[in-house]
């Protein structure tokens, strides 16, 4: 299958990973094997797209959706064409996010994983029509759509073009919303601009990592326009959550078992 | 490229952040008759960047909605310098619903540098408001008609901007993000904001290119009576050709305009 051979494609490199809060060297192996939850401190790592499939889906059922569509340098953005390849080469991928079906504890779903590694998860028009489509998909097959996100916003470097993906996925969100069909949105860190501002806020059901990063204007900005000191766990999961505006924080080793249990109770 | 052509976005982007340019607030005196004010999300408050309310467009009840930054000093700080808050986007939302039950075609006015970015906003999720609308606003069952008057500046700006119909004013821009947020990423230097605004193609020209928007309203060597005129009829007749069509016709042809972006 070709589910199969795409996790193969994701091969961990021999490397030690230092713990950016403890500081602890972690073998790379064993950190992937641990969720990249830091095992001295419990810090959550961000998961590339790969391993967060491995993580979610049941084994051999995932099957991939638009894999070629790959984005190009639309409104002639200088740098744009290098970045793009640079990206594709630091995180294997050839885009920012990978669309498909699968299943999740035995539930059929349409399932979309972004990637913090390509340009920041930002969205330009190739991520903004594969979620579409996958939403689309999911609507004549009455599917859930399961969205694991992470993105830095809109991709300036395709200009107005991105910021019209707002309006576009968001559009075909409320479709597959309209047919009663169920989407599930899991905030990772970090969740920003213009994604926090369409579809991450979109789903029925919105479930964070802890502490994950998520809001609209990014710190630095709010600082300097408002000259105030942001206060302590500001726009983190935690913060969200007590005011009203995510259902729940799982932890990331519960999250499949979370995600599974939601899915069945919306089988039709 | 000419040094002449090189100027030319940026002074758009400067021409759209005059003080002296007129807002939405400016163009409901101009083009709506018997306007009647509606305030507040019935959540939190009331966002005076965000001007609402009902009136007549050549006799047609219309629902119109506008980001308005103000003209004074005092009225700018009490309108936030046109940067909406959530319950600026909630009101507007409020008000398309209402204008659905009331079978009313909604206007809406777009002239801001973003929404706003602070720490109560964040509080009240300005990330949700704007969402919300985005994904609202592609089911409202009556016309809408977005009309970018000033700086359409990034998801602040399409949170008004999710339409049957797009206009621009000739000298108005629309942007994913600021020329000088874009320099001081791109080129670590936000003083090259003039050059990151000719990269970025946020005029009206390049919008009409893309199908972004559907018209222009020249303004060039023209009266503010004469812009004000064209664009009140231009208005009227593309609700005249949006209220003839069933709705669901309407929402499909909503849906394609979008949907077609970068597909
Ligand atoms: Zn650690």
């Amino acid at each position: 299958m070709k589910g199969i051979l795409n996790f193969m494609k994701f091969s961990k490199p021999q490397t030690a990973v230092e713990c950016k809060k403890c500081g602890a060297e972690i073998s790379a192996s064993d950190l992937s094997d641990n969720l990249m939850i830091c095992p001295e401190c419990g810090a959550y790592m961000r998961m590339g797209a790969w391993e967060r499939l491995k993580m979610i889906v049941d084994e051999g059922s995932f099957c991939e959706l638009d894999e070629d569509l790959k984005s190009s340098n639309i409104i002639d953005f200088p740098g744009y064409d290098e970045k793009l390849s640079s990206a594709k080469k630091a995180s294997g991928l050839s885009e920012a996010v990978i669309c498909g079906t699968a299943e999740v504890g035995g539930n059929k779903c349409a399932i979309f994983v972004m990637d913090s590694a390509f340009m920041m998860g930002s969205m330009g028009t190739v991520v903004g029509e594969k979620i579409t489509r996958l939403f689309e998909t999911a609507t004549t097959k009455k599917l859930p759509v399961v969205g694991f996100i992470t993105s830095g916003g809109a991709r300036m470097q395709e200009g107005i073009l991105s910021l019209m993906q707002m309006a576009k996925v968001s559009g075909a969100v409320k479709r597959h919303s309209d047919g009663k069909n169920l989407y599930v949105a899991v905030l990772t860190d970090p969740t920003t601009g213009g994604i926090t501002a369409s579809f991450a806020m979109l789903g029925d059901i919105i479930i964070a990592e802890p502490k994950a990063l998520i809001g609209f204007a990014g710190a630095r900005v709010i600082e300097q326009t408002t000259g105030e000191k942001l206060p302590e766990g500001f726009q983190r999961a935690e913060f969200l959550l007590e005011h009203g505006f995510i259902d729940m924080i799982e932890d990331r080793k519960r999250l499949k078992y979370t995600i599974s249990k939601v899915l069945g109770m919306h089988r039709k | 490229m000419s040094g002449n052509e090189k100027l030319k976005a940026y002074d758009k982007v400067l021409a759209a952040r005059n003080t002296a340019r007129h807002m939405g607030g400016y163009y409901i005196e101009r083009l709506i008759d018997d306007f009647i004010e509606l305030h507040g999300d019935r959540r939190f408050g009331d966002d005076a960047a965000i001007i609402s309310g009902i009136g007549y467009l050549n006799g047609v009840p219309v629902t119109v909605i506008a980001m308005e930054r103000g003209t004074t000093v005092e009225e700018r700080i009490k309108r936030n310098f046109g940067c909406p808050s959530p319950e600026g986007y909630r009101k507007a939302l409020r008000l398309m619903k209402e204008a659905e039950k009331f079978s009313r075609p909604i206007i809406c006015f777009i002239g801001s540098s973003g929404a706003y970015c602070g720490i109560d906003a964040e509080e009240r999720g300005q990330g949700e408001a704007i969402a919300e609308n985005l994904f609202e606003m592609m089911g409202i069952k009556v016309p809408i008609i977005s009309v970018v008057v000033g700086e359409g500046g990034s998801g602040g700006a399409l949170a008004l901007g999710v339409c049957d119909t797009a206009v621009m004013l000739e000298n108005s821009v629309y942007s994913v993000i600021s020329p000088e947020g874009c320099a001081s990423i791109l080129w670590k230097d936000s003083s090259k904001a003039d050059e990151a605004a000719e990269v970025l193609k946020l005029t009206s020209e390049d919008l009409y290119k893309f199908e972004v928007v559907e018209k222009i309203i020249d303004e060039t060597d023209r009266t503010q009576d004469e812009i004000c005129s064209d664009l009140k009829n231009f208005i009227l007749s593309e609700i005249e050709a949006k209220k003839a069509m069933s709705v669901e016709d309407l929402l499909a042809a909503r849906y394609e305009k979008f949907r077609k972006i970068g597909a």
